[in-house]
């Protein structure tokens, strides 16, 4: 028989599997999930969860999908928060500090307490990216925040009504428009392609017989 | 984390890779690699297969899965609606908010459409957030659009259509030029040169990426487009059916509020159906790398409108998903890990085939060897074989595997295994949806006027097979021209009268071949609910 263990979702007690990730042991419970349920890979945010284990203190923020079940665990899934995403141009702006003071002004409102950073489900070092943000060193931000998955588990957190994941992203949007060096291959070849240098050749290509595609194919030079 | 008989396992991977390190395993032969498919693919199964017995594919194969729902019903024979009663009134309606979707939603805008997006669960809850690896483009001096269209016609099986291949290799690098310019940061070194690497299949290292999180970092930068031009997004709604006017030309759906039940009408003079792919259908007992709602929508949805399908029947196996630990069973293992020199080696600790070769050949030789040749390594849930990661910290230096591969080794050690130190467990696990609705060079429907298609929605962009980096690719050039195409058009279209006359007439067919449902379809979401009492 295989190990279950008991845990609480809202409150509400069920025996599952050990084994199981706290979304599938939703479902093994009985739920359909339609909110806080995406990627179920970790990569999109949607199953923010907060837990606590019966009688401990501490409360823990997870990925319902990147998380195996334990023994009195408590949770409650934020599905939605209200993050504050302000909107702007992005061929407008430009990366000096006064753009993170126009949107996101209550970046200078941190008070340091690193809560955001015990919550990321991304073990990010979030205070740090939102520092860097103060500063305007939009590339350090960038960097250090590139992991997030927006579950805004941070955001949840904070006394200062920060929404990290934001904040983050135009940090992200700034560096990769603005900051990282321009690819001159890249703008060559939009422009050949623009000039018609290749509509002949794949012309030719398109109306090859089978036979002779299968033999440019197979026979052809691999870059090492 | 590992047993004590895969602990056994590791010792003979880490005993030969000395010895593998300086070695590249051969390229298998045309005859071998169609040898082996015929063998071991996954869509070679017959009985895995059922005939489809009504509308424009009658009497070609499809999944059984799929087949299944192309023969249920429509969930407005029962619950009646009134067209009469507009909701929502536009140009061009986008169904899906995922990469194409939110691609086409945009250009839509840009070309000063009044666009929305109607979207099953959140805008960005797609296969796109969730592609790791990479996105092509022939953007560097030794490679060209028609080294790119070589690649992906033979990785295909020289079935892709040539009109909508030559799109995708021909505006491929201005697909990477837009998202640069929207702010996606791509992986670059300090000239600003793209670091590419190969892929299965690929003759030229024309692979770009953002670190593991190539889709995620495109999914996030247009969705924060999209929000920044404030284009209408209606989450959890889905569309159930297609209206068409009198003349039977597109012009809206019918949408489903997830939450409340609610029917609302959508009526625009252009729908652009991109809804991604099917993964959750499960098909053949796979596990799946898809996202929670992928369960063919949109097939279902153009095909009852009389849209045909195309290559149904081909479906891609990504070689690389997690056999092992169970709580992230059929998670995606990007081929990434491969392209940066990590090998595929059996229980004895050999290399059984070259890293590189296309998905379709790379998944059917590790079913071959973890079946008739007996090779594989047991696990809980099924058998695996090596991926061995550790060579990658020995070829690229230490910190590799952190810098390029980060949401790996995040994955990894939720579970305590240090994919630095330690080989990892992969198998086959069910990725894309080669086939699809069947559209033109120009991104329209055939048959159905006004009805575009993007994404993984559509069938023969890559043929029967499709390479690593050519999806995220097919999302950006293909949901791009589409909202360019959908709000052209838009201009000169006068709707008549709001028509599911196509829904009653779908049902008399499947009445009159016989076929009794007492499910619906699409799909919607899957059935993941465990209900013991109610079971069947």
């Amino acid at each position: 028989m295989e190990k279950m263990v008991n845990v609480y979702f809202y409150g509400k007690q069920y025996s599952v599997p050990a084994d199981l990730t706290i979304m599938t042991a939703m479902e093994y419970a009985g739920y359909t999930l339609k909110r806080g349920c995406g990627c179920r890979h970790g990569f999109c945010g949607a199953c923010a969860t907060i837990y606590r284990i019966k009688g401990k203190n501490e409360l823990k923020t997870c990925l319902a999908c990147q998380t195996q079940v334990e023994e009195g665990m408590c949770v409650a899934s934020i599905p939605f928060f209200p993050t504050d995403k302000r909107t702007y141009e992005i061929e407008d702006i430009r990366p000096d500090q006064r753009i993170m003071m126009e949107l996101y002004p209550e970046i200078y409102s941190c008070i340091g307490c690193n809560a955001c950073t015990k919550a990321c489900t991304q073990n990010l070092n979030v205070m740090q990216y939102i520092a860097y943000a103060q500063r305007g060193e939009f590339e350090k931000c960038a960097e250090e925040s590139f992991d997030c998955v927006s579950c805004g588990c941070c955001s949840v957190r904070c006394p200062a009504g920060i929404s990290h994941p934001m904040v983050g992203l135009l940090a992200r949007r700034l560096t990769g428009k603005y900051i990282a060096p321009e690819t001159k291959h890249l703008k060559n070849r939009v422009e050949e392609i623009n000039e018609g240098k290749y509509d002949q050749l794949i012309e030719q290509i398109m109306q090859k017989p089978i036979t002779e595609m299968q033999e440019l194919y197979n026979t052809r030079e691999i870059e090492k | 984390m590992f047993t004590p008989e895969m602990m056994e396992s590791v010792k003979k991977v880490e005993a030969t890779r000395d010895e593998r390190m300086g070695m590249e395993p051969r390229r298998m032969t045309a005859e071998e690699k169609d040898e082996l498919l015929k063998a071991y693919h996954p869509d070679y199964r017959q009985e895995a297969f059922d005939e489809i017995k009504i509308g424009p594919n009658k009497g070609q194969k499809a999944p059984k899965e799929l087949v299944h729902l192309i023969h249920s019903n429509s969930r407005l024979l029962k619950d009646k609606i009134d067209l009469n009663k507009v909701d929502y009134d536009v140009d061009v309606l986008v169904i899906g908010g995922g990469g194409a979707g939110s691609s086409a939603a945009i250009e839509a805008h840009e070309a000063g459409a009044n666009v929305m997006i109607v979207t099953k669960l959140r805008i960005g809850d797609a296969n796109t957030m969730m592609a790791e690896g990479g996105i092509q483009a022939a953007d560097k001096e030794n490679d060209s659009p028609v080294q790119h269209y070589l690649d992906a016609f033979g990785g295909g099986h020289f079935a892709a259509r040539p009109e909508l291949l030559r799109r995708l290799v021909m505006e491929a690098p201005d697909a990477i030029k837009w998202l640069n310019d929207l702010g996606v940061m791509f992986d670059k070194d300090a000239e600003g040169n793209m670091i590419t690497t190969h892929g299965g299949g690929t003759s030229r290292k024309r692979m770009h990426a953002c670190k593991d999180y190539s889709g995620a970092e495109i999914m996030r930068t247009l969705r924060d487009e999209v929000i920044n031009r404030k284009i209408p997004v209606v989450e959890f709604t889905s569309a159930v059916e297609l209206i068409k006017d009198e003349n039977g030309h597109a012009a809206g759906a019918v949408l489903l509020n997830m939450e409340t039940g609610d029917y609302l009408v959508a009526k625009a003079k252009t729908v652009v159906i991109a809804t991604g792919g099917a993964g959750r259908m499960h098909y053949q007992g796979f596990p799946t790398s898809n996202h929670y709602g992928a369960t063919a929508d949109g097939l279902i949805l153009g095909y009852r409108a009389g849209a045909p399908l195309l290559y149904q029947d081909t479906i891609q196996y990504h070689p690389t998903g997690v056999a092992f630990p169970s709580q992230i069973f059929g998670a995606l293992v990007t081929e990434k890990v491969r392209s940066l020199g990590a090998m595929l080696v059996n229980v004895e600790g050999e290399a059984f085939m070259h890293p590189l070769e296309t998905r379709d050949v790379a998944a059917a030789s590790i079913i071959r060897e973890c079946s008739d040749r007996g090779k594989g390594v047991t696990t809980p849930l099924g058998s695996g074989v090596w991926l061995d990661t550790p060579m990658i910290e020995r070829i690229g230096g230490e910190g590799t595997i952190e810098k390029r591969i980060p949401a790996m080794l995040r994955m990894y050690m939720n579970y305590g295994i240090d994919m630095r130190k330690l080989p990892i467990l992969v198998y086959p696990t069910l990725h894309y949806q080669n086939g699809g609705l069947e559209i033109g060079g120009d991104g329209f429907t055939k048959v159905i006027d006004n009805l575009l298609v993007a994404g993984e929605a559509v069938g023969g962009i890559h043929g029967r097979n499709r390479l690593m980096g050519n999806s995220l690719l097919d999302i950006i050039v293909f949901g791009r021209n589409a909202g360019k195409a959908a709000a052209a058009k838009a201009k000169d279209i006068q709707i008549g009268n709001l028509s599911l006359k196509h829904v009653e007439e779908y049902a008399d067919e499947l009445k009159s071949a016989g076929i009794e449902s007492d499910d619906v379809s699409p799909l919607l979401l899957p059935k993941y609910a465990r209900h013991e009492r109610k079971e069947n």
